[in-house]
């Protein structure tokens, strides 16, 4: 059923004799956005029939987006992702995996249904991580992770009606949740164990001045608090620190993920803290491959979207033949925090080293903090917070391994690229150069409007007709003026 | 012989009288066509005047200043060239006539191509596709408006049902709260426009421009977004999602007026800002405020140039920015709309009337076998005598000389040498041919290259129509007679046609087989064009010259004489077979061809104030500065240990060019900018690649990948 062999393997082997390796019927547990993606790279490709195995019981959806939701700004049905139905793949929700059979190539539903793969692909994402603290043992609705679209519908849930919120965890998922819900109007106090927020992404200078921009957002913050206990009620969740208590109407729980190891493990493959994959995405069965956030590419568990849908396309690319050759290489994370009035960007090492220039900026007042480590004129780590017009170039620069400016300060402050050329306009008519182009549209210098004066025109209508400054697109009218002003007030200049 | 025979129609109503010294006409350059006065002075010289007209408001740049100093140029072509010796024009012909029929008669009609030009008036474009179908018979016409048009083009299209640049007069721009220009630097391309754009930001109006070059029309705008080249479409996609995110979308239009919505949503959810900002190099907050400049504002329009249309993703990108307005509610809504920026003279009129390879009169597709008969009835030839659509631009001129391709071609208002894509690999097709004949007023690249010249009149000497930016129709006018030797295109079409075999009186010829007619008097053919056109998309059948002068120009589309023009579509409906307007998810999609360690730099190309396209005419006129260069960043320049006006050696898979480097820190650092005009060794398109656009088969001339190097002495 595959006559489109052909471009499977780009080696010399003839079309006949080739090995029949690629798969006719992929498998893929997991919709979510690993699993979505793949299903839709998969769907360009005529010959491969795909079943996708979601457990949830809707479509997939943008996971990024759900602290939008939080917020209020995305509407459920708003982050839903394309769905690759209809181009040869089968998209089943609602189902979940019971056991993978490797002898038999089989899954099994839980309905007892057995279905075969020729391929199997593991994208079963993660779970959030539930802290061993006392009172969390059980769950209450006052309580929730914050990790699904289900987690957040119980989250506006409790929300409804709440003046104050509690959340613990200061990382990016926490901050964006607790930005979300004081942007609904609650009084948000975050709970992080550590000295300072996103400790894994930021620096303590960073966290100081995202403390403050917090702060006049509605959010607190309580840094290096440990959680002993939690207890829920009808009225309300307490939460007792080492020393003190915190009570809110609600508490959530952003303390990490695990990845979704559980089919894998009972299957016999090989998982440490993910399913072990190797660069072509691999787990320990051939038969078998692992993207997203349930993998583990050398030391790195998933967690991030980019890299998901790098494996899912490097995944697709050697499934379907289009190249059989390409191999995940991963390319170092970029962190970006998105919510109103927050404006964060981190990215690769913050421990500077001899060999390292260490250039950053702070004005806490107006909540700026930018700070760049450079090795060899490449970036090797950067965080911006506030308003840095440079972000953007910053980001690009790290992922694409670019050489930065010779002067640090572009990248720094103000708008580095162009705009650095004052506008003729606002330039005094005595201190501009002869040579200076007054008019673009017609190529007429400074000089040449002297010139013209000094030929006899003696308005600007006569300078106009003469020169045809002006006349293009009308932009230097007012240094025309200026400068035949100024050219009629100067006897140095106004010679007939 | 000369080709000046009396017309087959008698000429009636023609407004130039024969002792005109004076007369009102257009610009002979950009779609702007801004409206101007030629004056002839006693001693003969053109004396050029702007007028006071709808479009240019009584400005012009320097090129339309000067246009008039090609008239008397000492190079102009007054006498046909055979091998490039004077013959002639009987020689010619007997040349060419015995060529195309040697050619057709070894390798089909086929093998006879017909290439075009976007600056032809309304009626060459027209008689050329006329002459392609009916005489040569050959699939194979397609025009350089390929590379300029073609993906706004199939974009409007396919989401509006029709493709017309502006569907709103330009004063519209100036009323817009915001405005949102991609790839459009209008300071330098169509100077007069740029009054539009500061009388908006005059009236406190927001302006963002997204270009990679901080362009004079960038540095003007009140934000410029200053993208990595070639990711203008998950800009737009990014713009989209932010637009959804915030709610600023206008559900009751979406579910009024368009159809498509609930996919195009989903595809803009897998775009937020921090990924499409990872992409673009555009910082979040800048796509923010630009998403919420255009949903806040009452009046809002979105329009795209060749910055955003000439990649092999044009006409998705396009859509995308279509999608983002159609979602904002924008198109039909009173001084809103998506419009593009259309380049050459009649980029607008030249894409309607049959010169596009799969297209006839009136916007027709040559497919559609009602539109065929319709065509054919008013030529009065069979329908079924009508070839299919042939090859697209590129793809012409990559075929030429080869097996199965063209072995002969006709050329009218073009030079492919100097503005086709890897131009050096085109060069050789061209040579390759058995026949090429080309007909201009100067000796072009490509015209040196010909086996016959053909020398024929310039804008100020002949009448006709063109149409402009906006879709309204304009009178070009002659000031005077073409000079002693030259003919007109039109001219040379009909004495071609009669030469190889028309009887021309649209009666049955040799054989029995009705042929069609061929006239070398413009508004005989306007005439017929409007009977071609009737019904049509772009319908001009109540368009006449007389009106177009007493209305100062008139807006397509038109069906009927008593009717008014429409400046204004869309404000009742799109013309799709629902009515409603088409959305189409498209996902953004990587370069061509990308930058890697061998050719670490990009290289866009584009188009210098003082020079117009291929540069055959504004090369030759003193007054206009220029010549090739390369701008390149301070920072990369350091590197390389470069100076201004050092020359530098930049080259890619496909060729090389030298030009000395202008330093310029309005550029990305990892972006070379070159302008196209110029030919040899400063020629940027031998540079660029070949990879087309699948829908649009547009070329991405705005990126590709190279490197750079000092060329040392």
């Amino acid at each position: 059923m595959n006559p489109g062999n052909t471009t499977r393997h780009g080696t010399a082997v003839p079309r006949a004799d080739r090995p029949r390796t690629s798969p006719d019927h992929v498998v893929i547990i997991g919709y979510g956005m690993a699993g979505a993606r793949l299903a839709t790279e998969l769907s360009a490709a005529p010959d491969v029939e795909v079943t996708v195995l979601g457990a949830e019981p809707h479509r997939a959806y943008n996971r990024i987006l759900l602290s939008s939701v939080l917020a209020g700004k995305h509407a459920e049905g708003d982050i839903t992702l394309t769905e690759a139905a209809g181009h040869g793949v089968k998209t089943r929700t609602g189902v979940t995996v019971t056991a993978i059979d490797r002898a038999a190539r089989t899954v099994t539903l839980d309905g007892g249904e057995q279905l075969g793969y020729d391929h199997l692909v593991l994208a079963t994402g993660s779970q959030a991580i539930v802290p061993p603290i006392p009172g969390l043992e059980s769950p209450h609705p006052r309580v929730a992770a914050f990790r699904t679209l289900e987690d957040c519908r119980r989250i506006l849930e409790a929300a409804d009606g709440a003046r104050t919120a509690l959340v613990l965890g200061g990382g990016l998922l926490g901050l964006e949740a607790a930005r979300g819900l004081a942007g609904r109007g609650l009084a948000v106090e975050v709970v992080h164990g550590v000295g300072h927020l996103m400790e894994r992404q930021l620096d303590p200078g960073a966290s100081a001045v995202l403390v403050r921009t917090l702060a006049e957002h509605g959010v607190a913050v309580h840094l290096a608090s440990a959680a002993i206990g939690v207890s829920a009620d009808a009225d309300g969740v307490t939460l007792r620190l080492d020393g003190r208590n915190l009570r809110a109407d609600l508490l959530v729980l952003s303390c990490g993920v695990r990845a979704d190891t559980a089919l894998a493990r009972a299957a016999g493959l090989r998982v440490e803290r993910g399913i072990v994959i190797d660069e072509t995405l691999r787990t320990s069965d051939p038969r078998i491959s692992a993207i997203g956030d349930c993998a583990q590419f050398g030391e790195v568990v998933g967690g991030l979207v980019a890299p998901a849908w790098e494996q899912a396309k490097v995944l697709a690319a050697r499934l379907t033949g289009a190249e059989p050759a390409a191999v995940y290489e991963p390319s170092a994370p970029v962190t970006r925090l998105k919510a109103s009035g927050i404006d964060l960007a981190a990215m690769g090492t913050l421990q500077a080293d001899p060999s390292c220039e260490d250039v950053s900026f702070a004005d806490p007042a107006r909540g700026t903090y930018a700070r760049l480590l450079i090795r060899g004129d490449r970036l090797a780590g950067a965080v911006m917070l506030g308003d840095n017009p440079n972000v953007g170039q910053v980001i690009q620069l790290f992922d694409r391994k670019g050489v930065v400016p010779r002067d640090r300060r572009a990248l720094l402050l103000g708008r580095a690229l162009g705009g650095a050329e004052a506008p003729v306009a606002t330039t005094s008519p005595a201190l501009m150069p002869d040579q200076a182009t007054v008019c673009q549209c017609n190529t007429v210098t400074k000089g040449a409007l002297v010139r013209c004066w000094r030929a006899g025109a003696r308005t600007v209508d006569e300078v106009v007709a003469r020169t045809r400054a002006t006349t293009g697109c009308g932009s230097c009218k007012d240094a025309v003026d200026g400068i035949v002003g100024w050219l009629s007030s100067s006897d140095s200049v106004g010679v007939s | 012989m000369t080709p000046s025979a009396p017309p087959a129609t008698a000429v009636t109503a023609l407004p130039v009288l024969p002792s005109a010294r004076e007369v009102e006409t257009h610009c002979p350059y950009c779609a702007l066509q801004c409206g101007m006065t030629l004056r002839e002075q006693p001693d003969g010289r053109v004396e050029v005047a702007a007028r006071d007209f709808p479009t240019n408001r009584g400005g012009l740049c320097q090129k339309g200043w000067t246009s008039a100093e090609l008239l008397d140029h000492p190079e102009r072509l007054t006498t046909p060239l055979v091998k490039g010796r004077p013959a002639s024009w009987d020689e010619a012909y007997d040349y060419i006539v015995a060529g195309i029929e040697r050619v057709q008669a070894a390798h089909g009609r086929d093998a006879v191509a017909v290439f075009g030009g976007g600056g032809l008036t309304n009626e060459k474009a027209y008689a050329l596709g006329k002459f392609a179908r009916t005489v040569l018979r050959t699939a194979n016409i397609d025009y350089n408006g390929r590379f300029c048009m073609s993906s706004a083009a199939a974009a409007g299209n396919r989401a509006f049902g029709i493709d017309r640049g502006l569907p709103f007069p330009m004063a519209d721009v100036a009323a817009a709260d915001t405005l949102l220009l991609i790839g459009a630097n209008v300071a330098e391309t169509m100077p007069p426009f740029a009054r539009y754009l500061t009388e908006q930001r005059g009236s406190g109006g927001a302006q963002i421009v997204v270009d990679p070059r901080a362009t004079p029309t960038a540095r003007a705008a009140t934000l410029h977004l200053q993208p990595t080249p070639g990711t203008d479409l998950a800009l737009a996609l990014g713009l989209l999602h932010i637009v959804v995110a915030e709610g600023l979308t206008d559900a009751a239009y979406l579910a009024e007026r368009t159809t498509g919505w609930d996919e195009v949503r989903r595809t803009a959810a897998g775009y937020w800002p921090a990924r499409v900002e990872r992409i673009t190099g555009v910082p979040v907050a800048d796509l923010e405020a630009t998403a919420r400049a255009l949903a806040t504002a009452e009046r809002a329009i979105i329009l795209t140039a060749r910055g955003a249309e000439q990649h092999s993703k044009g006409v998705d990108t396009v859509t995308a920015f279509i999608n983002l307005a159609l979602a904002l509610g924008l198109p039909g809504r009173p001084g809103s709309g998506y419009g593009c920026l259309t380049g050459q003279g009649n980029g607008q009129g030249g894409r309607e009337h049959g010169q596009k390879n799969d297209q006839l009169p009136g916007y027709r597709k040559i497919d559609d076998p009602a539109a065929r008969a319709h065509v054919a009835a008013v030529w009065g030839v069979d329908p079924d005598s009508l070839p299919g659509a042939g090859l697209s631009a590129y793809e012409l001129l990559d075929a030429l000389g080869q097996p199965g391709g063209p072995k002969a071609m006709l050329l009218f208002g073009s030079n492919p040498v100097v503005s086709a894509p890897r131009a050096g690999r085109i060069t050789e097709r061209l040579k390759s041919l058995d026949l090429l004949v080309v007909c201009d007023f100067v000796l072009s690249e490509t015209a040196a290259l010909a086996d016959v010249v053909l020398p024929v009149a310039q804008w100020a000497e002949e009448d006709g129509t063109m149409t402009n930016l906006e879709g309204r129709v304009l009178r070009r006018r002659a000031l005077r007679k073409p000079p002693p030797g030259t003919g007109t295109d039109l001219a040379v079409l009909a004495e071609l046609a009669s030469r190889l075999g028309q009887t021309g009186d649209g009666r049955s010829g040799a054989g029995g087989v009705r042929t069609p007619r061929f006239t070398a008097d413009p508004y005989a053919v306007f005439e017929e064009l409007r009977r071609a056109t009737a019904g049509g998309v772009a319908d001009y059948a109540g368009v006449t010259w007389e009106r177009v002068d007493a209305e100062q120009g008139v807006f397509w589309p038109c069906p009927a004489a008593d009717r008014a023009g429409t400046p204004r579509l869309f404000e009742a409906g799109f013309p799709t077979p629902d009515g409603r307007a088409r959305m189409i998810a498209v996902e953004h999609r990587p370069v061509a061809e990308d930058i890697d360690a061998e050719y670490p730099l990009y290289l866009t190309t584009g188009r210098v104030l003082a020079q117009y396209q291929s540069g055959a005419q504004t090369r030759r006129i003193a007054a206009l500065p220029g010549g090739p260069f390369v701008e390149l960043h301070p920072d990369l320049a350091e590197r390389l240990g470069l100076a201004e006006g050092d020359q530098v050696r930049v080259t890619s898979r496909r060729g090389e060019l030298t030009a000395p480097a202008r330093i310029v820190a309005t550029i990305r650092p990892d972006t070379l900018f070159a302008p196209f005009h110029y030919s040899g060794a400063g020629r940027a398109n031998t540079l660029t690649g070949d990879a087309l656009d699948p829908i649009s088969r547009m070329p991405e001339f705005k990126v590709c990948a190279v490197r750079i190097e000092p060329v040392t002495p």
